[in-house]
Formats: structure tokens, C-alpha cells, sequence
């Protein structure tokens, strides 16, 4: 039997021929970001009417749900590189998982945090220990744990391994914050946008909001390339390719 | 903001601090890590 022909699109999979790649796709989507960001920003303070019950206090929405959609939408994306990095054996597959991981907690956060700042005014509580709270909660102790898990290991491969187990294993509590609010009673609200009904928002609202979610995935798309960059560097730091691209790049 | 200034402005100022200061510790770590791949193969950690 001859030899299977080489597949061309695996040639990204090498770090080497995606850290040019990444280079430029992360600038392309940190000015995207920039411009669904002024947009979004626009819509959300100037086009988007005050809300008949909150007043000027919804519009912590804006920046509350695209937050935590990300959250959630960043831990699936890791995991899903994690577990190709693990099934595959692809080093730069578990690269991007641990590029991803840093931007997924701090969306993590900032979900908790507009979520304190929104529940105060309109439930008179910064916090209530609730399903969809504290599931978001569980979903930054998972990108913690994640984190810790890989720094503490020294052998890159081997704290890859570790962070996909924790990483697929963790998966599981996403599904858990998506449809806790139907699951569970709760004092937060049901989804405002969801697949097959239409949403229960002003259209200048909803656009709003969309244009904010893009600003958020491109920011975080920009971001973990960025990353992705310097694990190649450190990682790959003994190759010579690595040190012909830092003498021509500084 | 109708009195709800502090928390509409506290969602937002946080938010985008936070970019801010990741945006910066991307800077950072892309510095250190193409410095220290530029240093000699014996100097290296």
C-alpha cells in the first residue's frame, strides 16, 4: 500500500505554522472587537428605550449577559480543545485550551460581579445562593481548578492531560447553569433569548445586546490567539524556528 | 441614570478595567516569553 497523501489541513495543527496564522487573526478581531464594542456601546446608552420596570438599571444587561454567555460559552470551547489535545495528542490543541482558560474565569467574574450589581438594585440582595448563581460560581472554581491543576505540574504534557480530565469533567455544569432557571424556582429571571420563541425584549434592545455578545467573542478570541502566541514561545522556546521568528520579529 | 448610576457605571467601569489591565498582561507575558526565547540555548530555563 503507498503512503497516504499528506492532508494539507493539518498543517495548522503544527504550532510553528499557526503562530504567523494567530498573529494575524488576532489583530483582525481585537479591531472587530473595537467596532462591535462603539456599536454595541452606542445602542446600549443612546438607541435602547429605559425599561418600563428598571428604569436605567436594566442596561447592566448589556454587559451582564454577553459576560456570561461567554463564561459559559469559553469553558465548552476549552474543553473542547482540551479534549481533542488529549484524544489526538496535539500539542497545540491543549495550548489553545490553556490560552482559552484565563479570559473564560475573568468572563466568570464579571458575570458575578454585574450580576451582584444588577441583583442589589432590583432584588435588594448582592448574592443569594440560588441555582443559577451558584452554578456560575462552580463554573469559576472549575476554571480555577484548571488553572491551579496546570501550573502546578511542570511537565507541559502531563498538566495538559490533567487540565482536560478536570476540564471534561467540568463540562457538565454547564448545561446545569443554562436551564437551572427552568429547573429550579429562583429569583433570577428566565432567558430573554432563546432558540425557538421569539425574544421577550425590545427589537433596539436585542440588537443591543447581540452587538455586545460579538464585541465579547471577538475580544476573546483576539485575546486567547495573543496567548496562544506567547505559550507557542515558551513551550517551543528550544526550536530553532522559534528563534529565527524572535530575531526577526523584535 | 435614574439613581442607578453606581451600579450601571460599577458594571461597566469594571468590565472594561478588566479588559484593560488582561489586554496589558497579554503585553507582558508576549515580552517576557519573546525575551527569553531570544536568549543563548545555555542560558535558557
Amino acid at each position: 500500500m503507498s503512503p497516504a497523501p499528506k492532508i494539507n489541513w493539518f498543517r495548522f495543527a503544527s504550532p510553528q505554522s499557526f503562530y504567523p496564522l494567530a498573529g494575524r487573526l488576532w489583530t483582525v478581531f481585537a479591531l472587530l472587537a473595537a467596532g462591535f464594542a462603539v456599536a454595541g456601546l452606542w445602542v446600549s446608552f443612546f438607541v435602547a428605550p429605559v425599561d418600563a420596570q428598571q428604569g436605567q438599571g436594566y442596561r447592566i444587561i448589556f454587559v451582564h449577559v454577553p459576560a456570561a454567555w461567554m463564561a459559559m460559552f469559553l469553558y465548552v470551547v476549552m474543553a473542547g480543545w482540551a479534549a481533542v489535545g488529549l484524544v489526538f495528542n496535539l500539542r497545540l490543541a491543549s495550548m489553545m485550551a490553556s490560552a482559552i482558560a484565563p479570559t473564560g474565569a475573568l468572563f466568570a467574574v464579571l458575570s458575578l460581579w454585574t450580576g451582584a450589581l444588577w441583583g442589589k438594585p432590583m432584588w435588594g440582595a448582592w448574592w443569594v445562593w440560588d441555582a443559577r448563581l451558584t452554578s456560575t460560581l462552580i463554573l469559576f472554581f472549575l476554571y480555577l481548578g484548571f488553572l491551579a491543576l496546570q501550573a502546578a505540574i511542570d511537565d507541559p504534557r502531563r498538566a495538559d492531560r490533567a487540565g482536560a480530565l478536570i476540564a471534561l469533567v467540568g463540562v457538565v455544569n454547564v448545561p446545569i447553569i443554562y436551564f437551572s432557571v427552568k429547573w429550579w424556582n429562583t429569583l433570577h429571571q428566565g432567558a430573554s433569548v432563546s432558540v425557538g420563541s421569539s425574544p421577550s425584549m425590545a427589537n433596539s434592545m436585542l440588537w443591543g445586546m447581540l452587538l455586545m455578545v460579538m464585541a465579547c467573542w471577538m475580544y476573546a478570541a483576539a485575546a486567547g490567539l495573543s496567548r496562544v502566541r506567547s505559550i507557542i514561545l515558551e513551550r517551543e522556546r528550544h526550536a530553532d524556528w522559534v528563534k529565527n521568528a524572535v530575531a526577526q520579529s523584535w | 441614570m435614574g439613581g442607578y448610576a453606581f451600579y450601571v457605571w460599577g458594571s461597566f467601569g469594571v468590565t472594561a478595567a478588566a479588559l484593560a489591565v488582561e489586554a496589558m498582561l497579554l503585553r507582558a507575558r508576549r515580552r517576557h516569553a519573546v525575551r527569553q526565547a531570544a536568549l543563548p540555548e545555555e542560558s535558557m530555563p
